[in-house]
């Protein structure tokens, strides 16, 4: 198949895939069992210039192209899910800055993090707020030139490691959805701690943390846009990640299906490879033809959000609710093609069924998606 | 500090296949890479660079397409890059090769010191290096693993032996071949790649460089190649077993009868 990308993309997609095979994949099972964070992966995309790739040449990053970032997670993720998820939600807690940041905000916060010096993290899910994000409870309120944060966030990627956090809390209780507003704040502010770090099914090389603000005092200018811009930030912040989350996916499963070949081709029993018995050929075609068709909508759908489409939530969702899904039955499929061994932790393929199953949970539950797109199709009937 | 650094272009492969009526490398089809052991010898010249400043030259004899690889140098932070290019270069041996890379260093002028990987490997000869530096007349140190110290003119490096290793001092200018236990070669970063891409490469042939003809291409090559083949696989041992008095009898019959 031909994506009929540019040069630069093409370029993009080869350093991502050679630091994936040289550096991240020898390295992959031992983060899964220690689930340390990755700082020597970070330090080497760092040096690749990748964390530009969401970040204004401005501000010292490459310029922001959603396909070009998409190319970059496919690649990471085919050797590494938990990996390329640290990179990519450094992504997701740039975006807020980079669409809704003042200028002031921006020449302080993405140069360090265009330079990969910082990683960012984004934080709206609550342990009563997940796909409800009306129901936050995290507030901020005024006091003189500070705002004075309350409250906890929990299962944020990226927590911990970070230096620089997006926070989604509420201004004005009483507005609803309408009432929350967008904050920079920076680790190590006095008030602001971590709580427990989670012990994750898949995508172990990314921490995972709660976020404790306790009377935590920031200056009023760490407002991203207005105060009730809060929740068209975080939808237009997941309007441009999702594509992302949907590339994951997709390489976590390009990743699996290439293992399973590679596989089925020296596994020998009845006297030949197993890739020689249609039952196994008919796998193989179905798993590869179900990628490809989720890579053209994610990559249409990066597409879209480059030329600067306006309403791309339906078809983001697509991508991400497809890709994720494809995922985990592509997953799932490779590793009954290992049979016994894959079952077991001494080879690689199971890891990929743990980490695709988070691709159909986070940045919306793919039941979530299927809601989006349901009711843009029906509204879209309803004009 | 000023730095040369001498790459070669060689087909990505350990599997070398060789043309059996010519005797030369089959190119037909395999990818073209960086000599792996350049890799090294790159990385240590933008090390040095980043360290004392400077400028970082690359350069390398080959056809056009060894363009490619000194744009691959440069991504990841070479200055500059030479090709020498013309088709009265083709076909040399070590000799014709490591002299016309000496007159292009010439013509470069002044530089602190020349860096080459310790081999091709391709042709596995270790020879280039050295070469260059005789025919420049400046001091050579072969299978660098570490360089401890540079000032005043004077390199202080560490060269591998089989067991152990040297300590040398060197005046500079001086020729360096490096072993892979230098560095870890860095991965290009994309601005590397973008900057690279777009930067002129300066190409000189045999009119610019002005050598005697005598000494270059197939012409100036005093080595012919012959035959070129893989030496047969060592056959298994033989194990002597039994009472020790048996088995030194046996020996002693097959040292006796056996081995010539």
């Amino acid at each position: 198949m031909d994506y009929l990308l540019t040069e630069e993309q093409k370029m993009i997609k080869d350093l991502a895939h050679k630091i994936a095979e040289e550096k991240i994949r020898p390295v992959a099972a031992k983060y899964d069992i220690s689930e340390e964070y990755p700082w020597e992966i970070i330090k080497v995309l760092a040096g690749a210039d990748m964390f530009g790739l969401f970040i204004p040449e401005e501000y010292g990053g490459m310029s922001v192209n959603v396909l070009n970032l998409c190319l970059a997670t496919e690649e990471l993720a085919r050797a590494c899910g938990g990996i390329a998820v640290c990179y990519a939600a450094s992504a997701l807690g740039t975006f807020p800055i980079v669409l809704f940041g003042s200028d002031e905000q921006k020449k302080k916060y993405l140069p360090d993090l265009a330079k990969g010096k910082k990683v960012a993290a984004f934080a709206v899910t609550e342990p009563e707020a997940g796909s409800d994000a009306s129901a936050i409870k995290t507030t901020a309120k005024k006091e003189g030139n500070y705002y004075v944060l309350n409250g906890l966030k929990h299962f944020i990627t990226n927590g911990g490691d970070a230096e620089t956090y997006v926070i989604i809390a509420m201004t004005d209780k009483s507005k609803g959805a309408r009432g929350a507003s967008a904050f920079i704040v920076e680790k190590g502010t006095p008030g602001f701690t971590f709580g427990k770090k989670e012990d994750k099914f898949g995508i172990r090389a990314s921490s995972t943390r709660e976020l404790i603000f306790t009377d935590c005092k920031i200056p009023k200018e760490n407002l991203i846009a207005r105060e009730g811009m809060g929740f068209i930030v975080t939808m237009k912040t997941f309007d441009m990640s999702r594509p992302g989350v949907a590339a994951q996916a997709l390489g976590i499963a390009q990743g699996a299906l290439e293992l399973a070949v590679k596989y089925v081709r020296e596994r020998q029993q009845f006297g030949k490879a197993i890739s020689s018995f249609q039952g196994v050929q008919w796998m193989i075609a179905d798993m590869a033809t179900e990628i490809e068709a989720a890579r053209g909508l994610v990559y249409s759908t990066a597409r879209m959000v480059d030329a600067g489409i306006k309403d791309v939530g339906k078809e983001s969702a697509m991508a991400k609710m497809f890709a994720s899904d494809v995922a985990m039955k592509v997953t799932v499929d490779a590793l009954q093609l290992f049979g016994g061994y894959g079952y077991m932790k001494d080879y690689p393929i199971e890891k990929y069924v743990r980490d695709a199953k988070i691709t159909q949970i986070y940045e919306g539950t793919n039941q979530i998606q299927r809601n989006i797109i349901a009711l843009e199709i029906i509204k879209g009937m309803a004009k | 500090m000023n730095i040369i650094v001498c790459i070669k272009q060689v087909p990505e492969t350990t599997d070398v296949r060789i043309n059996p009526e010519t005797n030369t490398l089959i190119r037909e089809g395999v990818k073209s890479i960086v000599n792996p052991f350049d890799m090294y010898a790159i990385e240590e010249g933008v090390r040095l660079k980043e360290k004392f400043g400077g400028k970082v030259t690359v350069i390398t004899m080959g056809p056009p397409q060894a363009e490619a690889c000194l744009r691959e140098a440069m991504s990841m932070g070479i200055d500059e890059g030479i090709l020498l290019c013309d088709r009265a270069f083709a076909g040399s041996d070590t000799w014709a090769t490591s002299y016309t890379l000496a007159g292009a260093i010439r013509k470069i002028g002044q530089f602190d010191l020349i860096i080459c990987g310790k081999q091709a490997s391709d042709g596995d000869t270790a020879q280039v290096g050295p070469g260059i530096s005789t025919h420049l007349d400046i001091p050579q140190v072969t299978y660098v693993k570490k360089i401890e110290e540079a000032k005043n003119n004077v390199m202080r490096v560490e060269r591998m032996m089989e067991e152990g290793f040297e300590v040398i001092e060197v005046p500079l200018p001086a020729l360096l071949t490096v072993v892979k236990e230098i560095n870890e070669p860095r991965l290009p970063s994309l601005k590397g790649i973008m900057r690279a891409k777009s930067a002129k490469i300066t190409i000189w042939t045999q009119k610019e460089l002005n050598l005697d003809g005598q000494q270059i291409g197939l012409n100036g090559s005093p080595t012919q190649v012959i035959k070129i083949f893989t030496p047969p696989q060592r056959k298994g041992g033989e194990m002597l077993t039994g009472e020790p008095g048996d088995i030194a009898e046996k020996l002693v019959n097959l040292l006796k009868n056996e081995v010539h």
